[in-house]
């Protein structure tokens, strides 16, 4: 579903990916840990181009995204995203904030749209929420809301870029039981996550980067259970207790 | 000179007062047009300057340096000489030569208002905008600048109160503002302080209710936030 190529980002003299190269394929779950600065997040936001790569490609269901004749736009309707800090948009409400992008993107007349969204905020427990503004939803409801968001564009793949990190304590189950729920359903999904209970139970493998390379990949079993290489096991004595 | 000041501010006020309050009107009119007109053109500018046409870019950042890096009175010289030379078919009066030139030097300024209004704007808006599959311009429309707008609204309004006051440079060639309006009364009075105690106090009740009724406003928009 997804080919990465030897992928490459700078950021000025930093070299935050340093060739990655791997195959993304349709229903996986796919967990990327990793201590902080290892290039988490830049890999999953190259895979959109909200970071355009600086060497490499993205074979997104055969259309080269890294291509400068691609229409990025179109590619990445059918990407969702979620990011740790919600990113919805406060100045719309609950109900606009999914119905926006489908219809101004001519995926769905105004009506659909609602009609799709209602259902969707039914799923995820804020149907009476559908005409607040975002300021008054908590961090949970907020996380939750953008995930829809992304959902009824009806993408073919899942970014999660950290999308626990910025909640307190006690909102955090909930995020995850969406998220739980949605790979049930086959979504395919990328999750840069701290949660390793999380990844493990989820994943369908798991990604560990380490200076911009993924330094060991496996089924959640072998890489928490059994890592390989001397960073993970670092890396794992650390943030496993 | 003491003992006949309230009687002084009194035969100012009385006798003076259709002046004070023609100028009053010229200064509020002066300025409305400038930050009417200053925030179109420098609205405009600032769309410039976020361009990818590398030469719209520079000229208005250039322009913006230099308007902004120049006293205001000079600006008003230069228009007031040149306008009319440059373009004689408008036979420009005086007051529009100060008036197009108030305009160009608000329009700087109303350029980095609207930029910093977008600036403020969390880039994760546009980020998830984007991520959505909008267009660059379509998130500007949508997601963006209706969320810059609520903090370029109040900073076009601190820009009024600062052209009222600005709009006293004016003066210089006689458009009728309050300050044109002292120097005549003084004249006739032969008194100095008082028609200006008096100018200063309407300069402060124009921009203290201005000030007032923005700070009220604001609060409004947060509260709808």
């Amino acid at each position: 579903m997804i080919d990465i190529i030897n992928l490459y980002k700078d950021f000025g003299s930093l070299h935050v990916l340093q060739g990655i190269t791997e195959t993304v394929h349709k229903g996986e779950v796919i967990s990327i840990i990793g201590p902080s600065g290892s290039g988490k997040s830049t890999f999953l936001r190259c895979l959109n181009l909200l970071e355009v790569p600086t060497a490499g490609q993205i074979i997104f269901e055969g259309a080269d995204l890294t291509s400068p004749h691609t229409d990025i736009n179109l590619h990445r309707q059918r990407m969702g995203m979620v990011f740790q800090h919600f990113n919805v948009f406060p100045h719309l409400t609950v109900l606009e904030n999914l119905t926006l992008a489908p219809v101004l993107l001519g995926k769905y007349s105004q009506q659909e749209a609602a009609a799709r969204a209602n259902e969707l905020l039914h799923k995820v427990g804020l149907t009476d929420k559908a005409q607040e503004h975002p300021r008054r939803l908590s961090g949970g409801q907020k996380q939750r809301l953008a995930i829809v968001r992304a959902l009824i564009m009806e993408p073919q793949v899942m970014l999660f870029d950290e999308p626990t990190s910025a909640l307190d304590p006690e909102m955090v189950g909930e995020v995850l039981a969406v998220i739980k729920t949605l790979v049930k359903t086959g979504m395919t999904c990328l999750i840069v996550t701290h949660e390793t209970g999380f990844a493990r139970e989820v994943s369908s493998r798991v990604f560990f980067m380490d200076e911009g390379r993924i330094a060991e990949q496996g089924s959640p079993r072998a890489l928490f259970d059994q890592p390989q290489n001397p960073r993970t096991q670092a890396f794992l004595s650390k943030v496993i207790y | 000179m003491f003992s006949n000041f309230v009687p002084n501010l009194v035969r100012a006020v009385s006798r003076y007062w259709f002046l004070f309050l023609e100028g009053a009107g010229y200064t509020l009119l002066l300025s409305a047009i400038t930050v009417l007109f200053g925030a179109v053109l420098g609205s405009l500018l600032s769309l410039m300057r976020r361009s990818r046409v590398m030469p719209l870019r520079l000229f208005a950042t250039g322009y913006v340096e230099v308007i902004r890096g120049t006293p205001l009175l000079l600006q008003l010289y230069i228009f007031y000489f040149l306008l009319p030379d440059l373009v004689p078919f408008l036979s420009l009066s005086k007051f529009a030569s100060v008036t197009i030139a108030l305009v160009f030097n608000s329009a700087a300024y109303v350029c980095e208002v609207v930029r910093a209004g977008i600036a403020a704007v969390d880039p994760g808006q546009m980020e998830a905008a984007r991520s959505l599959g909008l267009s660059s311009r379509q998130a500007m429309a949508r997601i963006v600048l209706p969320q810059a707008v609520k903090n370029i609204l109040p900073a076009l309004g601190n820009e009024f109160v600062t052209v009222i006051k600005e709009t006293s440079l004016a003066s210089v060639f006689f458009v009728g503002d309050l300050m044109t309006q002292y120097n005549i009364i003084k004249g006739s009075m032969h008194l100095v302080i008082e028609p200006l105690l008096v100018v200063g106090l309407i300069y402060f009740l124009l921009t203290f209710t201005l000030s007032k009724l923005i700070a009220h406003y604001e609060r409004n928009l947060q509260a709808s936030d």
